[in-house]
């Protein structure tokens, strides 16, 4: 690490540029250098997960057990992922504010409050289905295209499931940001 | 296992919750760890680092310009000070100098109107010196020819 950035070092600080700047915009100023890391192996980790499945069809690979292809593309993976996000902004909410977090759930009018617990429980959901299903599917789409024609054709889709894989896991880690800054954020 | 069967889960499909997930909680954990010590935490300090640098250089910056432009300032006032006493100085000679000249005129003048006036006085006494003595010379001229008159007679 220098102070005049060269090769490799211009990489990775473009990342962690990136990175913060998405946890800051999300988390706020306060409180972003505390979860930058976890948004960062979040996002790092999806991403490589999704384009490692996506950028060659392992699926065509078959072993004796088990499969080869993006571990994101198992439900147990992004539910794992979702779980550590909701029990990363329920610690967020709580070690910032107390008990004051669950004023968040009565937060602007006390009618909300089902809503909000409800939240709880959609967020995690919606989370590792969306990855779970996107990944899933462009890995299985791509699969029976190749089965079916196995020239050219499952190429564009190969690029797009690039694409998605890209974009999923930005989502992913702007969600999880997200919530976290929900959490922390103060009411006035 | 059985309590995840609401998912409609069948062994070996789709919603196949096992060991796995929580295997991969811990994974992603410790990679979040291992992240941090070895990318997040060097990197930001390193990008940290610069930014105050950076951030510091430019206040320093911004802290000479505005002494620059207060010394600038002051330099003009002084030039502009230094200006108008030199305008003031110019003046004042110039005044002084009109001064000296209408004096110089006004005693010209006085003088030659004095010149003038002697040579008027001294033209009217002349003039009259000149008809006296015509008139004595007309008289004497008069008793002449009276004279000669008389003796012709």
């Amino acid at each position: 690490m220098e102070n005049d950035p060269k090769g490799l070092q211009n990489l990775l600080e473009f990342l962690w540029d990136y990175i913060r700047d998405l946890a800051r915009t999300q988390i706020g100023e306060k409180v972003y250098r505390d979860w930058m890391p976890f948004i960062g192996t979040l996002f790092l980790f999806v991403f490589v997960s999704n384009w490692g499945g996506a950028l060659i069809p392992w699926r065509l690979i078959k072993l004796p057990s088990g499969e080869l292809g993006a571990p994101t593309a198992d439900i147990n993976t992004t539910i794992a992922l979702a779980l550590l996000v909701s029990l990363s902004y329920f610690y967020a909410g709580l070690s910032n504010k107390g008990w004051r977090y669950f004023e968040y759930y009565v937060h602007p009018t006390p009618i909300m409050l089902p809503f909000k617990i409800l939240e709880d429980f959609t967020k995690p959901l919606s989370l590792s289905f969306r990855l779970f299903g996107n990944i899933l599917a462009d890995e299985l789409v791509v699969g029976v295209l190749v089965f079916l024609v196995p020239l050219v054709l499952p190429i564009p889709v190969m690029f797009l499931g690039l694409f998605t894989s890209a974009i999923q896991a930005l989502i992913f880690a702007t969600l999880a940001a997200y919530y976290i800054g929900e959490a922390v954020e103060e009411h006035h | 296992m059985l309590a995840f069967n609401f998912f409609g889960a069948t062994e070996g499909g789709l919603f196949d919750i096992n060991a796995t997930l929580p295997l991969m909680a811990i994974q992603v954990v410790v990679l979040t760890y291992i992240l941090n010590s070895l990318f997040f935490k060097p990197v930001g300090n390193v990008v940290e680092k610069r930014e105050k640098f950076v951030s510091n250089n430019i206040m320093d910056a911004k802290n000479k310009l505005s002494e620059v432009e207060k010394l600038e300032a002051d330099l003009l006032s002084q030039l502009q000070s230094a200006r108008s006493e030199a305008q003031k100085i110019v003046s004042e000679a110039e005044n002084e100098s009109d001064k000296l000249y209408k004096e110089a005129l006004e005693l010209a003048n006085n003088e030659a109107n004095a010149s003038k006036e002697k040579a008027r006085l001294e033209i009217v006494n002349q003039t009259s010196s000149a008809r006296e003595q015509l008139f004595k010379q007309a008289d004497d001229l008069s008793e002449l020819i009276v004279n000669r008159l008389i003796l012709e007679k």
